[in-house]
């Protein structure tokens, strides 16, 4: 299926954060916004949900330091229990190092890994961006025209009421 | 806000636009490299392969080569193990913890100083192993299924310990950096005008677009890196100072290690920092970036720092004087007025009362001064080590097994490596990488400077209903035309 869609570039950050409000007012429908970098209040403005992503750092965390410490344990009393130093077998205490620092690793590594798994962000992945520069200073606002009733003459003008540098109407390829 | 003097001083000076950090900081990479790069980078690879020999040589001949003897087992190498992994962390300090902070100013020299950390941990990785001796049988260090039983590795050790501290610290170090470089190399990609550069620069920056739904996760996942690494720098020095802390030797059995390793690890690491930051700053003309306030800020945390070591050196005396044991007591003694006290003077004299010098503005702002100051604290901080392996080996318990130490050419040739390996990594980061962190530093431009764009009020944020907040995450992503060009199809 494509879309028509309506790209408005914007040079800052301020301009953008202004736009993104003005056409969430109008009720536009924003597919999404291009940035070089992340802005303060943008998150809030495009109405974007808190990533879930701590959760799976919790989680990788937790199962980290479960895994690591029953093998801990399971290597210095079940498998091949060593004296040292007349030490119990299970040397709960002296485990706890190992078992953080696995679980810092585990935590980060699953974090990151899942982080691009949602963004299906891998290397040598094609690159697509909207518009050039959208990686050094433009700001690109993507908007759906959703409708008949969407006016492109009226979105135009509110825009460019948002300083908009450029914008382009396009169908979407796919 | 409106009024200039209630601002704050701009983080980054020259008034510049997001375009112009894009083209300084590319610059670097861009333009051929100056004949003092070449002349550095040739005195770094230099040293890198006298230290290649000396490893080579030691590793062929056995640990022999070193001035060790049975009663001082450990010097140089450990010196240099524990100074190298102290550099790394103030690098930690200044992405994760200042971060955590809130302390903006640190955008200018993350991207740098967390370098410096997975360089330094580097440097500091060779020397347990060469200090094995048979470094093919590092692998030993894990725990894998094996036909020895399985006999697996002890983790009651902290020197297992240390194995996974300093394998996660790396590894943390370096997915961090890796994290904060993806966006920089999706603006490297964009802009490069070499085939080769943008297909390199495609390839690590994994497809990134700047879309706002990535950079949301991508500031979560930034927060969480930093919530983690901070923690963990903490556990690490503290695990190193384990290594030493949980023997009987006077002068190392003291649980003021933990604290007293971690401050003079960030102690070591921020002078570390200085001293690349002073170079770096005027030979690759990055003035606006790395400004007065950047180096004012690093040298007040040398000044808390150095009294948290000068606190510990008291602590140190007072604890050995009040636990009324003797052997504890003659170690201290022995480390200020034995054979190695003038080594207790360089430190007390570098680490104590040079960096004093800091708390005056005048010095601060001179920075070559500030720059000399470092170099001392780099040299006094190795003489810490130094003093408490060394001073508190050679003369333990029983008077008939105290021995001296000196070490070879060897060892100080590895040190002199090590030296030149950071170096070389350091300066090849410089030419290859971007040395400041774009996408960090274009989001401070704005930081003290008069609010411009815009010249209407915005309109308030629509109070979002249910169905709406979720419209952006919902809607399928864009398919854009694709392009080595980057650019609309």
């Amino acid at each position: 299926m494509s879309r028509r869609i309506l790209l408005a570039a914007f040079s800052s950050e301020d301009d953008v954060l202004g736009a993104v409000r003005t056409a969430r007012a109008q009720g536009l429908r924003i597919l999404d916004l291009y940035a070089p970098y992340a802005g303060h209040g943008l998150d809030e403005a495009l109405g974007l949900r808190r990533s879930r992503l701590p959760w799976v750092c919790f989680w990788a965390a937790v199962i980290g330091a479960f895994l690591k410490l029953w093998f801990e344990f399971w290597t210095m009393a079940v498998s091949w229990p060593v004296n040292v130093g007349g030490k119990p077998w299970n040397s709960l205490p002296a485990f706890v190092p190992v078992t953080f620092e696995v679980m810092v690793l585990s935590a980060g590594i699953s974090t990151v890994v899942a982080f691009l798994v949602v963004e299906r962000l891998r290397p040598g992945k094609p690159t697509r961006v909207p518009m050039p520069g959208v990686t050094d200073d433009r700001f690109v606002l993507v908007v759906e025209q959703s409708d008949a009733a969407f006016d492109l003459r009226r979105v135009e003008r509110l825009f460019r009421d948002c300083n908009a540098v450029t914008m382009e109407e396009r169908l979407e390829e796919g | 806000m409106d009024d200039a003097r209630t601002l704050t001083p701009p983080l980054v000076l020259g008034n510049k636009s997001p375009a112009r950090v894009t083209e300084d900081i590319c610059a670097a990479m861009e333009h051929k490299p100056s004949p003092a790069w070449w002349a550095a980078l040739l005195i770094a690879l230099a040293f890198l392969l006298l230290g290649a020999v000396a490893v080579s040589y030691q590793i062929a001949t056995g640990i022999g080569t070193w001035g060790l003897n049975r009663t001082v087992g450990w010097a140089f190498d450990i010196t240099n193990f524990v100074f190298w992994i102290g550099i790394g962390h103030a690098g930690t300090l200044i992405s994760a913890i200042l971060f955590l902070l809130r302390q903006r100013w640190r955008t200018s020299v993350n991207r740098s100083a967390e370098a410096m950390t997975i360089f330094a941990v580097i440097c500091a990785g060779i020397f347990p192993v060469i200090h094995m001796g048979r470094p093919w049988l590092a692998l030993w260090m894990f725990p894998y299924p094996n036909t020895r039983g399985p006999l697996w590795i002890n983790y009651r050790s902290p020197l297992v310990w240390d194995a996974f501290a300093i394998g996660t610290y790396f590894t943390i170090s370096l997915v961090f950096w890796y994290v904060g470089l993806i966006p920089d190399f999706a603006t490297i990609r964009d802009r490069s005008k070499s085939a080769w550069r943008r297909r390199i620069a495609g390839f690590l920056s994994l497809g990134w677009n700047g879309s706002y739904r990535t950079w949301n996760r991508y500031e979560t996942v930034y927060v969480l890196l930093a919530g983690l690494a901070t923690p963990l720098v903490v556990s690490v020095h503290t695990i190193v100072s384990w290594d030493f802390a949980t023997s009987v030797i006077p002068g190392w059995h003291t649980t003021i290690f933990p604290p007293y390793f971690v401050a003079g690890a960030i102690f070591s690491g921020l002078a570390m920092v200085l001293t690349l930051m002073l170079v770096a700053r005027k030979t690759m003309r990055l003035e606006d970036y790395i400004t007065h306030r950047h180096v004012g800020a690093m040298c007040k945390l040398i000044i808390a720092t150095s009294g948290m070591v000068a606190l510990a050196y008291l602590t140190e005396f007072f604890t050995a004087f009040y636990s009324g044991n003797p052997y504890e007591q003659f170690a201290f003694v022995n480390r200020m007025s034995g054979p190695f006290g003038w080594a207790y003077a360089v430190m007390v004299g570098c680490n104590v009362l040079v960096p004093q010098l800091l708390w005056f503005q005048r010095v601060r702002s001179n920075f070559l001064v500030v720059f000399v100051i470092s170099l001392f604290i780099n040299v006094g901080m190795w003489f810490e080590r130094f003093v408490i392996i060394v001073t508190s080996l050679h003369r333990d318990y029983l008077p008939s097994s105290w021995s001296g130490y000196t070490p070879t050419p060897i060892e100080i040739a590895t040190l002199l490596g090590s030296f030149g390996l950071f170096f070389t990594c350091f300066l090849l980061f410089c030419r290859f990488l971007p040395v400041i962190a774009m996408a960090e530093v274009k989001g401070v431009l704005k930081i003290g400077r008069d609010v411009h764009g815009s010249s209407q009020p915005l309109p308030p944020i629509v109070a979002p209903d249910a169905e709406e907040v979720l419209t952006c995450r919902q809607a399928a992503p864009i398919r854009f035309a694709q392009g080595e060009e980057g650019a609309q199809g």
